[in-house]
């Protein structure tokens, strides 16, 4: 859809990246021109930089109850989780044999990474979820040993936005000396990320899903923790990740995350009243289609439907011509034919995986964007309902059998 | 990703919808697939003098159904038996890679819609 003469669209696709925030892009500018040294050099234009992201790695470890030289900063929240399982299973051990327990419901950065090491012969466990998209600490439990290599557990989930027991699973992973990591990328916005409450070795933050620059990301890593390197070179972040210091990204990643951490309570007090008006209208008014993943431990800004007999990317190009982004499945997946691997997850058949839609809402979003985001839902479900061959319009029925 | 033709094909797409008195009908494609493709024939004296469809897919799929039994109206069946998706593909001006097979489904259920015909006939 054309917005540029319009300039009206409705964003509702938060879930993939948000806007920076004009606040964070004030504070990175100068960092561009002025304050362009490298923060390895000496000199004073050097100094002034590595002052500057001394400062933000201070801030960022504060807010995540971490001490200043736990944070490690990294192009993105792929790298992080990269850099967590490589890290982990290529570190010195004396324990030759690789374990790692992860969830079916993992982010591809961690998946395709597992499917990669277990080529180079890791054991993987990939937990099933139940059907509202929680992973049980009791199934964490059977597969662990004291000699598992790695507990990968995500924060939240990037598509249905199920929120699992990551705290739980950490004072287990605590109790039997497991490293522990977990992609909390979904969930800065709205979630203590305090590494110790959590009980966490290991965390990785991507800047742009919480309005900060794209390009930017964190893996925190607990003092002591064995990691090797991903990216060797120079003597960058502690001699740990090679490459030069993105001064501007990490002011504009610290600036992002203050502002989350600072606004988080009115964001959940507003987010969660609007996902639910949407949810519960959407159910009352569209037969035929229901929530993917719980609803009591889920993000504020997550909403995954499933419309029956139609498939969802003929729905989000309906919306697109509205004016209205949002996504189907993943923005991972939309290149592949694929179904989402996270509803298959939840065990409700492919059909419904095809059919599923994700509203993820942000910041700015408005009670009077999701009433035209309802109205041409309604419209647009009825007139590709009328093109499907499982639907029966004059009955008002449908079937896929 | 999708041209104008196609998005244009889409929002308002001809022959949708079951002919009540069609006499060849072929289905392809599978819901736990994500594509249903079901075209509707009504041929005389070997003429094809109406097409219909109904999807279950893609953006690209409602559009390829639309412009294969658009450019099927009128055509005697054996040379309906020969469009190919490669034509489909032409009318939208153009897949993206990943949607080739949307154009190949609309030459299956053609093809199909014809074999019915032919099925019914000979009994």
């Amino acid at each position: 859809m054309n917005n540029k003469s319009k300039n009206k669209g409705v964003y509702l696709d938060n879930a993939a990246t948000t806007a920076v925030d004009p606040r964070v892009l004030k504070a990175m500018l100068p960092y561009f021109t002025k304050q362009f040294g490298n923060a390895s050099s000496l000199h004073y234009y050097g100094r002034d930089a590595l002052n500057a992201v001394d400062l933000a790695r201070e801030k960022i470890a504060s807010f995540l109850n971490a001490k200043t030289l736990e944070i490690y900063f990294t192009s993105c929240g792929s790298e992080s989780d990269n850099w967590a399982l490589r890290g982990r299973v290529y570190a010195p051990s004396k324990n030759k044999n690789k374990h790692i327990i992860t969830t079916s419901i993992e982010h591809p950065a961690v998946l395709d990474t597992c499917r990669v090491l277990e080529k180079e012969g890791v054991k993987v466990d990939y937990l099933g979820v139940d059907h509202d998209g929680y992973v049980s600490l009791d199934d964490v439990k059977r597969v662990a040993t004291p000699e598992t290599t790695l507990i990968s557990i995500m924060m939240a989930n990037n598509e249905i936005g199920s929120i699992q027991p990551i705290a739980e699973i950490g004072e287990f992973s605590k109790e039997l000396g497991v490293c522990f990591h977990t992609d909390a990328v979904q969930a800065a916005e709205s979630e203590d990320l305090n590494v110790n409450n959590l009980n966490v070795d290991l965390l990785s933050l991507s800047a742009h899903k919480f309005h900060g620059p794209k390009g930017i990301g964190i893996l925190y890593i607990r003092s002591g923790v064995e990691l090797s390197r991903l990216i060797t070179g120079g003597h960058q972040e502690r001699n740990q990740r090679a490459g030069t210091t993105n001064t501007p990204l990490i002011i504009g990643m610290a600036s992002a995350l203050e502002i989350a951490v600072n606004e988080r309570a009115e964001y959940i007090s507003r987010l969660i009243p609007l996902r639910n008006y949407f949810i519960d209208r959407v159910l009352k008014e569209i037969p035929f289609c229901n929530l993917n993943g719980g609803l009591d431990r889920r993000l504020p800004n997550n909403i995954n439907l499933s419309f029956d007999f139609i498939e969802s990317e003929s729905i989000l190009i309906s919306l697109d011509r509205a004016g209205i982004a949002v996504s189907s499945g993943s923005a991972c997946s939309a290149a592949s034919l694929e179904p989402s691997h996270v509803i298959i997850a939840l065990g409700v058949g492919a059909e419904k995986a095809h059919s599923s839609l994700r509203v993820s809402l942000g910041r700015t979003t408005t009670i009077e964007e999701l009433d035209y985001t309802i109205y041409v839902l309604k419209r647009e479900i009825e007139r590709l309902r009328g093109i499907s061959p499982l639907f029966n319009v004059e009955k008002g029925v449908g079937s896929y059998v | 990703m999708y041209n104008k033709k196609i998005l244009d094909e889409f929002a308002q797409p001809k022959n949708v919808g079951a002919l009540a008195d069609a006499n060849g009908i072929g289905t392809v494609g599978a819901a736990s697939c994500g594509d249903i493709m079901k075209v509707y024939l009504k041929i005389e004296n070997d003429v094809i003098v109406d097409a219909s469809f109904q999807t279950f897919g893609c953006a690209a799929a409602i559009a390829s159904s639309s412009v294969a039994t658009e450019m099927i109206k009128g055509m005697k069946i054996q040379d309906a038996l020969k469009v190919t998706n490669a034509q489909v593909v032409e009318m939208l001006e153009g897949l993206p890679p990943q949607k080739i097979h949307c154009s190949v489904l609309a030459e299956e259920a053609i093809k199909e819609a014809i074999a019915d015909y032919k099925a019914r006939s000979t009994n």
